[in-house]
């Protein structure tokens, strides 16, 4: 069954192809074998499907030119000009970091996306080859549910529908997707709310179903999701703590700090340890990076981060000995 | 195997092999990441097809004999199919995005390469709306990034100045480069350690300095994991402890891989999570102060309670 309709839509596309004009349907009808033999019904029924197929697969087909010698009847043409994959040379260093990307995706339909992507590359001569860069393995990983619904629903522009984790029923015409630490983020306008959102998908608590046909907005000009998704980003330093740090200790502190200096009259300093000011954007967030690093770092200022820090440290201590109840 | 997949799949083996006159069976099955049996089974299907007309000349001409006898393929009467189909937009996107996810960890020579072949991309797939995904890579700084790529492309061993997380300071290295990769958004440097006498995994936003050697790299006798199963794969043996965390608290549960997880009180979560470093779980733990609790195994937060102990002291001892 299935090598019959491969066979029938392969026939259909080269008739479209070669024919150099707009063919009717009846004259398709004759050409394509696979269409003998059918009732009147079932070749529309299938005609139609397979037209569908050829659209799914990117075949640009025409309709159009309505012969006068075949009545009001619709024609179908490929213009191989439209059909065809413009011609592409690479370099064999060029070749070589595409044959890296074809194994990136980890993710099984994007995996089936680059291979078909590949093999028409060969196709047209190219010859990818990895092997001068085995020593790279980039990848990209996409595990969660929500990932294919939402990536053909960006490429389609369909709207789609999900349950957030907060329990709220989401309408959203998705403009894009964004990674960031490995994590993915859909970005668009939340139709109910009229305004833009985002959202992380793996607390998408549903898999997204389309709510409109294909085509059914478009994303903003010049849409920059780097821009946006730098929301996620931790906030810039609107204050500075001195923290008193052990020699040689938290350096993921210290690297975006800069020495204290002049400051050797304080007991800390007699105790081995190094004056850094450090910024920060939220104080919450900053004692509880401090209280991780434990005695290696002291706050000595400002007076409220340590005491928020002092604080952790006291729950934390509290649990010394603490049996599992 | 939808017949969907085998029309895209024939429509770019004709031209193909039109390319690659005589092409051996298991060479274009690789190519095309097929088995053998599949292509055997494409070329079937190919040689029914055809012009239109129906008469045997119509028809593509496959060379069945050679194909069952020498394993080569010579393929005929298919002028009208010399070029692939067009990319679609999500080929062109999934290739895009993984070059661009390339260039994150590449040296500037790949850097450069990987420009030009996306620009030559998007230029072949013009329709495709490269603006509407992106994928950001923690990686090194430029410069770590072109001393790590020379010192791999030369095989020269490299000295280090890395952050070390779980002991939270910087250590001077020698190691000998194996491969870079990139797993759930972070670069890698994967290496020979002479410190650890091991292999070792540094991550690359933690490497603060880079330099190469004059000496060539050694042969080691290690085998360098499938990261296909992610990090899941190492974790396997290691010990399991169990968190409950208070919902302000209930982000560890997502942001590192857990073995289970169930609604805790309060809107909390319980976790369990494998745990191969006790100064992670000390980290996180202190991190994370009054809103986690070790559930079991008991003992497991004696060390994080006596760190905050010792924290507590020092601010005493230097009046703070």
């Amino acid at each position: 069954m299935a090598p019959r309709k491969t066979e029938r839509i392969v026939n259909l596309t080269i008739a479209l192809l070669v024919a150099g004009r707009y063919l009717p349907k009846t004259r398709i009808r004759e050409l394509v074998e696979g269409y003998h033999g059918l009732t009147d019904a079932a070749f529309e029924r299938t005609f139609e499907r397979d037209k569908d197929e050829l659209r799914e697969l990117g075949v640009p087909i025409e309709v159009g030119g309505y012969d006068p010698l075949f009545e009001d009847e619709a024609g179908y043409r490929i213009l191989p000009s439209e059909f065809s994959l413009p011609p592409i040379e690479l370099d064999a260093e060029e070749a070589s970091v595409v044959g890296v990307a074809a194994r990136v995706w980890q993710h099984a339909s994007m995996a089936e996306s680059t291979q078909s992507a590949m093999a028409k590359l060969r196709a047209a001569g190219v010859e990818p080859d990895p092997s001068a860069l085995a020593a790279l393995e980039p990848s990209v990983q996409a595990t969660e549910a929500a990932f294919g619904p939402l990536w053909n629903a960006v490429l389609e522009r369909v709207r789609v529908r999900f349950t957030y984790r907060d329990g709220s029923l989401r309408t959203l015409e998705p403009w894009g997707l964004t990674s960031r630490r490995g994590r993915w983020y859909v970005v668009g306008r939340d139709v109910d709310r009229e305004a833009t959102r985002m959202f992380k998908l793996s607390r998408i608590g549903d898999v997204p179903v389309a709510v409109s046909r294909p085509g059914a907005f478009e994303a903003p000009e010049g849409l920059d999701l780097r821009t946006l998704a730098a929301k996620l980003d931790p906030q810039e330093p609107t204050a500075e703590a001195l923290l008193a740090v052990r020699a040689g200790k938290a350096p993921s502190l210290t690297r975006r700090g800069r020495r204290a200096e002049g400051t050797p009259d304080l007991a800390w300093s007699a105790d081995g340890r190094e004056g850094w000011w450090v910024g920060y954007g939220s104080l919450p967030g900053m004692a509880e990076e401090v209280a991780g690093h434990g005695a290696d770092v002291l706050v000595v200022e400002p007076v409220e981060l340590r005491e928020a820090v002092v604080g952790r440290l006291r729950e934390v201590a509290a649990r010394a000995g603490a049996v599992a109840r | 195997m939808t017949s969907q997949a085998q029309v895209r799949r024939l429509l770019s083996l004709v031209p193909y092999l039109r390319e690659h006159d005589g092409a051996a069976v298991a060479d274009v099955a690789a190519a095309f990441g097929v088995s053998p049996k599949t292509l055997r089974a494409d070329l079937n299907v190919l040689w029914m097809c055809g012009m239109p007309g129906l008469s045997p000349g119509d028809l593509i001409d496959i060379d069945m004999d050679a194909v069952d006898g020498e394993g080569v393929i010579h393929l005929s009467n298919a002028d009208y199919l010399t070029r692939p189909l067009r990319l679609t937009a999500d080929e062109a996107l999934a290739l895009v995005l993984a070059l661009r996810t390339l260039r994150e960890i590449a040296g500037p020579d790949q850097r450069a390469a990987t420009d030009r072949a996306l620009a030559k991309l998007e230029g072949a797939a013009q329709a495709t709306p490269t603006g509407s995904a992106s994928v950001a890579v923690t990686s090194a700084t430029e410069d770590v990034r072109a001393t790590l790529a020379d010192a791999l492309q030369r095989g020269r061993r490299l000295d280090l100045t890395y952050d070390t997380a779980t002991r939270d300071e910087t250590t001077q290295r020698s190691v000998d480069p194996l491969r870079l990769f990139v797993l759930d958004g972070y670069g890698y440097l994967e290496a020979w350690c002479y410190r650890a006498e091991g292999l070792r995994t540094f991550r690359l936003d933690r490497i603060a300095d880079a330099a190469v050697t004059d000496v060539a790299v050694a042969p080691h006798d290690v085998e360098l994991a499938d990261l296909s199963a992610g990090w899941f794969a190492g974790l396997a043996d290691a010990p399991v402890v169990t968190l409950e965390l208070a919902r302000e608290a209930a982000w560890v549960a997502e942001y590192y891989p857990t073995e289970t997880t169930a609604p805790g009180p309060d809107g909390g979560v319980v976790a369990t999570f494998r745990v191969t470093d006790p100064a992670w779980l000390r980290h996180l733990l202190l991190r994370l102060g009054g809103s986690a609790r070790v559930l079991s195994p008991s003992g497991a937060g004696d060390a994080a309670a006596e760190a905050a102990q010792e924290a507590l002291a020092a601010y005493e001892s230097v009046g703070l």
